[in-house]
């Protein structure tokens, strides 16, 4: 339980997947101008996150690793090689399927986070998380605690940043400056705060 | 002919699609930290643009558009494999380096946006020359930050040592903080400021703009 817990903390706070590994971050500049639209874009990706990340777990252990056809009585496969294209299309495959449920089911959070979803596909947070997983050999549990973990990271950094933008569009920024540079500066400022996490166990 | 050459150098620095159009920044900015990762990144990205935008603009007409989002990244996948596999065959260490970043050129935004914004739109060859160009505006930032970041943060230039540094006995005491992934941040934000002080019609407008202070009655 601890070793789940640990992994859950470490990948909201010192792996942030926004301000440690800048991932997400056309999105994340992209998409914070305004606070609520950051909170249900940050909802989105967690969800997004805690189902595709256990999803590419279960193909790469089952279909993908060295010898994982075994079940099948198939032995000598290696199809590391075709890892890219089936992460990236398990998780086009899943956010098409989850807004065609969301649509028919769940009318009132489709239309909260509808316009976000297609956005998801491309956004390097869900991607990254999965081939991190793959790197780092997670089991079945680890992937969904970790996917959990990353997607949170992520949610709360961007509605950090969309609560200082609003603030900032009162002050006074050189002309240069405005918009997109004060962005990633502030960002910058950011990721040297969560730096000082690293380095935390539990 | 000044058509062409528009697309290739209108990237570079009128409409680059880093300072700009915000694309492509989730991989680019943890390549940085060393000139040797950040030109094999370029490479890469550049190819993959290029060849990505060729191959979609020759089937564009084929596409259904209710499923081109999926079609683009397979295609788009199949060459970052292709790409991958060149690199752990014949630049092992450099592989390991950028270890997740190779696979994240999937979904960096600067292919998918050329993808979807110009290649199904466009025909083969002048898609493939946006896609280099594009790749180019993207490589003339990264390899910007990589110099100031391996320059002041190690004094070496591509691992060959340019200021000698105090640990070899030398007068130079490097900035780590160069070397940690904020810096890059700054440096961008940094860049973005010299890029639209030089061209100052990238500027964006405040939502709200500070009262002078002489009367204010305007």
């Amino acid at each position: 339980m601890e070793q789940y817990l640990s992994l859950f903390v470490k990948a909201i706070f010192v792996e942030n997947m926004a301000l440690a590994f800048f991932l997400g971050m056309c999105t994340f500049l992209a998409v914070s101008k305004k606070i609520e639209t950051a909170i249900g874009l940050g909802i989105a990706v967690i969800f997004i996150e805690m189902i595709t990340v256990p999803a590419n777990n279960l193909i790469y252990q089952y279909f993908l690793n060295v010898d994982a056809l075994s079940w099948a009585g198939i032995y000598g496969t290696d199809l590391r090689f075709l890892g890219y294209i089936s992460y990236i299309g398990v998780i086009a495959a899943i956010v098409q399927i989850l807004e065609m449920i969301l649509d028919k089911f769940l009318p009132v959070l489709y239309n909260a986070l509808g316009i976000f979803l297609p956005l998801i596909t491309v956004n390097c947070a869900i991607l990254g998380a999965s081939l991190f997983m793959v790197e780092r050999d997670y089991n079945f549990t680890q992937s969904v605690v970790y996917g959990a973990g990353a997607g949170a990271g992520w949610a709360l950094a961007i509605i950090a940043i969309a609560g200082i933008r609003d603030k900032l569009k009162y002050s006074d920024i050189p002309d240069g400056l405005q918009g997109l540079g004060i962005a990633f500066i502030t960002t910058g400022l950011m990721a040297l705060g969560f730096m000082s996490f690293s380095g935390i166990k539990l | 002919m000044a058509k062409t050459k528009d697309i290739i150098f209108d990237p570079l620095v009128d409409n680059n699609p880093i300072t700009l159009q915000v694309l492509g920044i989730c991989s680019a900015l943890a390549v940085t930290s060393s000139v040797t990762t950040a030109l094999i990144m370029s490479i890469s990205v550049t190819l993959v643009t290029g060849f990505s935008s060729f191959f979609i603009a020759s089937i564009r007409n084929f596409i259904p558009s209710s499923v081109r989002i999926i079609i683009q990244m397979v295609i788009i996948a199949s060459l970052v494999i292709i790409v991958d596999q060149v690199l752990k065959a014949y630049a092992f260490n450099a592989s390991k380096t950028l270890s997740v970043f190779v696979g994240l050129i999937i979904t960096n935004c600067i292919v998918m946006g050329r993808a979807e914004g110009f290649a199904m739109k466009n025909p083969p060859i002048t898609s493939f020359l946006d896609g280099l160009g594009n790749g180019a505006g993207y490589s003339l930032i990264l390899i910007m930050l990589a110099i100031i970041r391996e320059l002041l943060g190690a004094g070496k230039l591509m691992g060959f040592e340019i200021f000698k540094t105090v640990n070899n006995g030398g007068w130079y005491i490097p900035n780590g903080l160069l070397l940690l992934p904020p810096s890059a941040f700054f440096l961008i934000g940094l860049i973005i400021w010299a890029f639209r002080t030089w061209k100052p019609a990238q500027v964006e407008t405040p939502v709200f703009k500070i009262r002078s202070s002489d009367g204010g009655n305007h």
